[in-house]
């Protein structure tokens, strides 16, 4: 059955959205926990099926990426500025890839979307109405999934490939410790409860990011399936 | 109507000014700085101009035809939060009489003229406090557009509202696009209580009034300039 798509308020002013066609999939998850490399692998097996397939993710719009990684660097924007920042980089993305895309008939691979930014936020005390009504404007996705992985486990996963720990990603901007190791979990513990709170909101699904690589790919091309050809 | 806004707790106040281009509200705002400044009052005087990250953004949009209704009203609110978490909400907490010479209704009227719902973009900007006065610099929309359309004929992209394509023509669209805003100004000056000024009168004039009702609203007393405890010489 295919359920009307909707957007979370009133969308986007002039937007009709009956004739978008394919389908929004959403991996959600922290850096770390597999999302590229699934991206890569959903796209492949898409792709040798015949779907044409568009990707999106943060920090990638034409009108903003430039200067929000700009204002990252020195780090000297206030929490709601840079939140802001973030929905218009969505926004951008949103109408001139993400709606296009969607009324071609693509199938668009969304490498995070606006749950990951609500969650940051949220964890940084912005308030969750608030974040709600700026996100209104946001298409309601076909599927969202959740790949959940123990701060732990990425840490190990981070010097394992002998990667630096990200400042935004440990939630040093935050202040919880001056040690990067404690404020990397602890910050990413605080990001894990908080998408656990969304999920009883928005309903999405948790899959378990620790196990082989291929054995995920298994379970997210089961859900994709079960959106893109829901008759068998 | 969600009415979420929050009034200002900050032992500072916050005096807004809006209206449209060619009320005079700018000669007004700077008279009454002079004024507080002169008779020693600590006051903070900022105004709706746009950063660099939002310029370069915006000089990008429009190059590639890039913004929309959506991208234009949160671009602007990013610069709005950076401007108001950066100077308007320390300088009020500083306890500063903080003028402000176009404030977020300026967004509000302008965006909702754009098509974006009112109320999302009422909710967009309700994390900035309601002023303690917000004057409206009211004249009829005729006499506003012969100031503007006799003084600077070059009109920028969207400020004539060419990205509505309203006319091809910048005065044309300048024109209709004022019209809309001037509605979409009189429609918030009931909801969100402005005070009223009848800008069509002489510049002394107006100045005293407005400087009347800020004695009578405001105790400025409290906001002296004084040495704070423990430094002074």
């Amino acid at each position: 059955m295919n359920r009307p798509r909707t957007f979370y308020g009133k969308g986007i002013p002039g937007v009709a959205t009956g004739d978008l066609k394919g389908k929004l999939v959403v991996l959600e998850g922290p850096d770390g926990s597999g999302r590229t490399t699934q991206i890569g692998f959903l796209t492949e097996w898409l792709e040798r099926r015949g779907h044409a397939v568009e990707h999106v993710g943060l920090k990638r719009s034409t009108l903003v990426a430039d200067e929000l990684a700009e204002a990252k660097q020195g780090n000297v924007l206030s929490p709601r500025t840079l939140s802001l920042f973030y929905a218009t980089d969505f926004a951008d993305q949103l109408e001139h890839r993400i709606i296009p895309a969607l009324r071609a008939g693509f199938i668009v691979l969304a490498d995070r979307y606006i749950y990951t930014l609500m969650v940051r936020d949220i964890v940084r005390g912005a308030d969750l109405a608030w974040l709600q009504s700026v996100y209104s404007i946001a298409l309601v996705p076909d599927l969202v999934m959740y790949l959940r992985v123990a701060p732990q486990k990425l840490m190990e996963r981070y010097i394992y490939r002998g990667r630096e720990l990200d400042y935004w990603e440990s939630g040093m901007d935050i202040g919880y410790s001056r040690s990067w190791y404690d404020s990397f979990i602890r910050y990413q513990s605080e990001l894990h409860r908080t998408f656990n709170k969304l999920q009883t909101i928005y309903g999405f699904a948790t899959i378990n990011g620790m196990r082989v690589p291929r054995a995920i790919t298994r379970d997210l091309q089961t859900r994709i399936e079960a959106v893109i050809s829901p008759d068998g | 109507m969600p009415e979420r806004t929050i009034p200002n707790t900050t032992p500072g106040k916050l005096i807004a000014v809006e209206g449209l281009d060619g009320s005079g509200k700018s000669t007004q705002v700077y008279l009454l700085k002079r004024w507080l400044e002169l008779s020693g009052y600590k006051v903070f005087f900022t105004e709706w101009n746009s950063s660099e990250i939002v310029r370069s953004a915006t000089r990008r949009g429009k190059k590639q035809n890039l913004l929309t209704p959506t991208t234009f009203s949160l671009i602007h609110c990013t610069d709005f939060a950076d401007r108001y978490e950066r100077n308007i909400l320390p300088m009020l907490k500083a306890g500063f009489i903080v003028l402000a010479d176009r404030y977020k209704f300026t967004a509000l009227a302008r965006d909702s003229v754009r098509g974006c719902p009112q109320a999302w973009v009422e909710q967009l900007y309700s994390f900035a406090f309601q002023p303690d006065i917000t004057f409206y610099f009211s004249l009829p929309l005729r006499t506003a557009l012969d100031r503007i359309l006799v003084g600077r004929p070059a009109l920028k992209y969207h400020e004539a509202g060419m990205d509505l394509g309203l006319s091809p023509d910048p005065v044309e669209s300048f024109k209709i696009f004022q019209g809309r805003i001037h509605k979409a100004y009189e429609a918030l000056a009931r909801r969100h209580r402005f005070t009223r000024i009848d800008s069509d009168r002489p510049v002394e004039a107006i100045q005293e009034e407005v400087r009347a009702i800020l004695r009578d609203r405001i105790d400025l007393a409290q906001y002296k300039v004084a040495v704070p405890r423990g430094w002074r010489v």
